[in-house]
This record gives structure tokens, C-alpha cells and sequence, in this order.
């Protein structure tokens, strides 16, 4: 089991060196996850991949793979039965 | 715009309707319950309701913790009881929008009869039906939803008996918003709960939803995936069918969609027009003829 991991992981930190063009940001809370798919299975935009590790509670849970496809839909955050996912859009800019 | 944005994605938006002590909460990996409570925290936003005059009740079940969940004045009632609890709080309490919160088990097994009556009075409440084919919470056992064939723990060779048709029951008992989808469909979901709160009257949606540890494990139907999977290909979206023809079938396509919307009038308005009357101000004369019609209309 791994150990103690950080409670939130944005697509921000994870695509570090991305272009910043994303449309949307989705934002992880893998403690809370319990790997049920749903998320990675629905994205309509391929955004997510289940990760090969675990949680602290024996889950694999969803990774970003595409931080710069995510449109901030929020499907993902509608999904997941936990509440640990969820996609907001980016501020546009003025 | 830009700071909504921005303050709204630091934390999920859900969590500002929940009981975040309580968090995480006890539904297995896959349960479709935490979905339907997606949903709802989307459509309490769009909806034309009051948050600080919104109370939730539930009954006893997996489905039945949704209450204790949902940081609104909510109530976890005894088991099938949530539509009387609901009734009488609606009824002293005028200004609330109230909303049952429960299970096909607490809502049409034990609590079938105070289901169908409050559908009959048109009684002012949206019941809000997680529809998992089984009583979940006691361990699988058959409800009366169980389609025939599918096994429960007290089905060990199949169920036998026909199941209800949930939106077709209330229907002919007389609910004024009538609609069904399954968990696949969270946009639905979302829009069918923002126009049943929108009502005045009895509105029931209904939402199909895995099981997968009792339900799905035991007929051999795989995952909560899997089982979403099977919903996104065999739902059949069928806006105004006749609730008649849209029983469910074990692992047959389910057909989803808004069947009724209609207006007849409310418990809530009848008791007022008819109290009103008694006092003198001469309001029945209208509601009564109202309520006549709808009869007919209902024949
Ligand atoms: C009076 C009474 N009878 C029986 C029970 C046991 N019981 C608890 S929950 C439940 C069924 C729940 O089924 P459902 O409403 O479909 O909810 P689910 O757990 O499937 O979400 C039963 C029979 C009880 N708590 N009280
Ligand atoms: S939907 Fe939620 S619980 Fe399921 S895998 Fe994704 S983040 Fe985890
Ligand atoms: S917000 Fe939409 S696009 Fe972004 S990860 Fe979630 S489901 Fe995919
Ligand atoms: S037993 Fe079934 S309904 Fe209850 S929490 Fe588990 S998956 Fe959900
Ligand atoms: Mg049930």
C-alpha cells in the first residue's frame, strides 16, 4: 500500500511545462477515491488514465494524462460517487 | 464570472451541501448513490428553491443515508415512513420545499402505501427514488423492483413475481412529473430533479442505479463499470411514453426519459382553498372545479 500521499492533485502541478491552453482544470482528491472507473471511463475528452498505484485504502485511482484537453465539463465530477474528482473551466480572460 | 471560477475550484462543489464530517461516506467503490448526489447538488443551484427552506427526508436503507449526508435540515426517518414525515412537514410548514430522498425498498416495498396516497392527494413533495433492484442495505434481498429472473438472497433461483413499474404506479396514482434515467445519465438526472422541484404537487423521479456488491455481484453482472457501461448501451431515451409500456425486463433495455408533466392541484392548495372557504373567503368554488377536471382527465 503506498503511503500518505498528497490529498490534491490538480492538472496544473501534474503537467508542469504543458501548454496553458486547457480550457479547463480537473482537480483529484485521490485519498478519497475508490477506484470505481467512472471518471476515466466518461471523460469525453480522454483527459484521465487509472493510475498503476494505490491509495492508502488499496485503490487505484485516476491520474491526468491530457491536463491540456480538459474543457472544465465537470462530467467527471458528476460521475464520481465519492466527490473526489471534479472539473472546473478556466477563467477566460478579459 | 472570473471569480466564480476561480473560488469554485478549490474544492469540489458539492462539498458545500454536504456534512464533510462525515466524509467519506459508507457506499462501496462503484455505488451509484454518491452520483444521484451529484446531481442533486447541481440541480438544487438551478432550481427555483430557496437552500435555506429545503429539507430532505429519507427512509432506512443505503439509499436512506442521503440524509444524513446533505447539510440541509434533513431528516433519517424510520423505515418507509419518509413520505408521511415529509407530508406532515410540508403541510405545517408551508414555506419548505421538501424532497424524499430514499430507496425503491423504503419508497414502494414497506412504503408503497403512503406512496401511492401521497400521489393521490397530489401531496407537495419531490420523492426522488435510487432504484437498485434490491434491499441493499439488509444484505440483496428481491424487492418488489427485482426484475423477474434476477436472483436476490431471497431469490436463489430467480424472482418469480412481476415487479412494479415504478413510473407507470405513480402515474396512475396521480404525480404531476413522472421521469426515469439511470445513473449513466447525470445531465438528465440533473434537468428531470430541477423540474420535478419546479412543480407544485407530487413529482417522482426515479434512478436506476448498480448495486454492485449485492445486486450486480450476485447476478453475475460485473462492475459498477461494467454495469454503467450496460446503462449507456441499453437505455432507450423515449420522452412521453405511455408509462403503460415501460416495464423493465431483467437485463432488457431500460427506457428512460420524461413521461409525465402535467398540473392538477396540490394537497397544499386544495387544504388551502378548502380551510379558506370554511373562513369565508370563498376560494374552493375554483380549486374544487380544477379538481374535478383533473379527475376526469385522469380517467
Ligand atoms: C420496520 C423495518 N423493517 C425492516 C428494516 C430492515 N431494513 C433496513 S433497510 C431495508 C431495505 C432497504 O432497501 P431500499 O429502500 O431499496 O434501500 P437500499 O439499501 O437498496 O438503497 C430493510 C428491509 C428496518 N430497518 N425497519
Ligand atoms: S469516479 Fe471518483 S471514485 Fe471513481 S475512480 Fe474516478 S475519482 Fe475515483
Ligand atoms: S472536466 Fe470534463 S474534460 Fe476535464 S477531466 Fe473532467 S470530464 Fe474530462
Ligand atoms: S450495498 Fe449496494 S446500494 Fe448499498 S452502498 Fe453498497 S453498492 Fe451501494
Ligand atoms: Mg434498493
Amino acid at each position: 500500500m503506498a503511503k500518505e500521499s498528497a490529498t490534491s492533485v490538480s492538472s496544473e502541478e501534474k503537467s508542469a511545462g504543458a501548454p496553458k491552453k486547457a480550457r479547463g482544470q480537473v482537480y483529484i482528491l485521490q485519498e478519497r477515491c475508490k477506484g470505481c472507473g467512472y471518471c476515466v471511463e466518461f471523460c469525453p475528452l480522454g483527459v484521465l488514465v487509472m493510475s498503476s498505484r494505490f491509495n492508502a485504502k488499496g485503490y487505484h485511482y485516476p491520474e491526468v494524462a491530457h491536463a491540456e484537453k480538459c474543457s472544465g465539463c465537470d462530467l467527471c465530477g458528476m460521475y464520481c460517487p465519492d466527490f473526489s474528482i471534479h472539473g472546473a473551466r478556466r477563467p477566460t480572460k478579459e | 464570472m472570473t471569480d466564480v471560477a476561480e473560488t469554485c475550484v478549490q474544492e469540489n462543489p458539492v462539498e458545500r451541501y454536504l456534512r464533510m464530517d462525515r466524509i467519506p461516506h459508507i457506499w462501496c467503490p462503484g455505488c451509484g448513490i454518491g452520483t444521484t448526489v451529484n446531481c442533486f447538488a447541481r440541480a438544487i443551484e438551478q432550481a427555483d428553491v430557496d437552500l435555506e427552506k429545503l429539507a430532505i427526508v429519507s427512509g432506512i436503507g443505503c439509499t436512506g443515508r442521503v440524509a444524513g449526508y446533505l447539510n440541509f435540515d434533513s431528516f433519517h426517518t424510520t423505515h418507509g415512513r419518509a413520505i408521511p414525515f415529509a407530508t406532515g412537514l410540508k403541510l405545517a410548514n408551508p414555506d419548505l420545499k421538501v424532497v424524499v430522498y430514499s430507496g425503491d425498498g423504503d419508497l414502494v416495498a414497506i412504503g408503497g402505501n403512503h406512496f401511492i396516497h401521497a400521489a393521490r392527494r397530489n401531496a407537495d413533495l419531490t420523492v426522488i427514488c435510487v432504484n437498485n433492484f434490491n434491499y441493499a442495505m439488509t444484505g440483496g434481498q428481491a424487492a418488489p423492483t427485482t426484475p423477474l429472473d434476477a436472483m436476490g438472497t431471497t431469490a436463489p433461483y430467480g424472482v418469480c413475481e412481476r415487479p412494479f413499474n415504478l413510473p407507470f404506479l405513480a402515474k396512475s396514482c396521480g404525480a404531476v412529473y413522472v421521469a426515469r434515467w439511470t445513473t449513466y445519465h447525470v445531465r438528465q438526472i440533473t434537468k428531470a430533479m430541477v423540474e420535478a422541484m419546479n412543480k407544485d404537487g407530487f413529482s417522482f423521479v426515479e434512478i436506476i442505479s448498480p448495486c454492485p456488491t449485492l445486486y450486480e455481484r450476485r447476478n453475475r453482472l460485473g462492475s459498477g463499470l461494467d454495469r454503467m457501461k450496460w446503462f449507456k448501451e441499453n437505455s432507450v431515451i423515449k420522452n412521453g411514453s405511455d408509462t403503460r409500456n415501460i416495464d423493465i425486463a431483467y437485463q432488457q433495455p431500460i427506457i428512460c426519459g420524461k413521461f409525465v408533466d402535467i398540473d392538477r392541484p396540490s394537497l397544499l392548495e386544495v387544504t388551502e382553498a378548502k380551510i379558506g372557504d370554511i373562513r369565508g373567503k370563498q376560494r374552493w368554488a375554483d380549486v374544487s372545479r380544477r379538481q374535478k377536471k383533473s379527475i376526469e382527465q385522469t380517467e
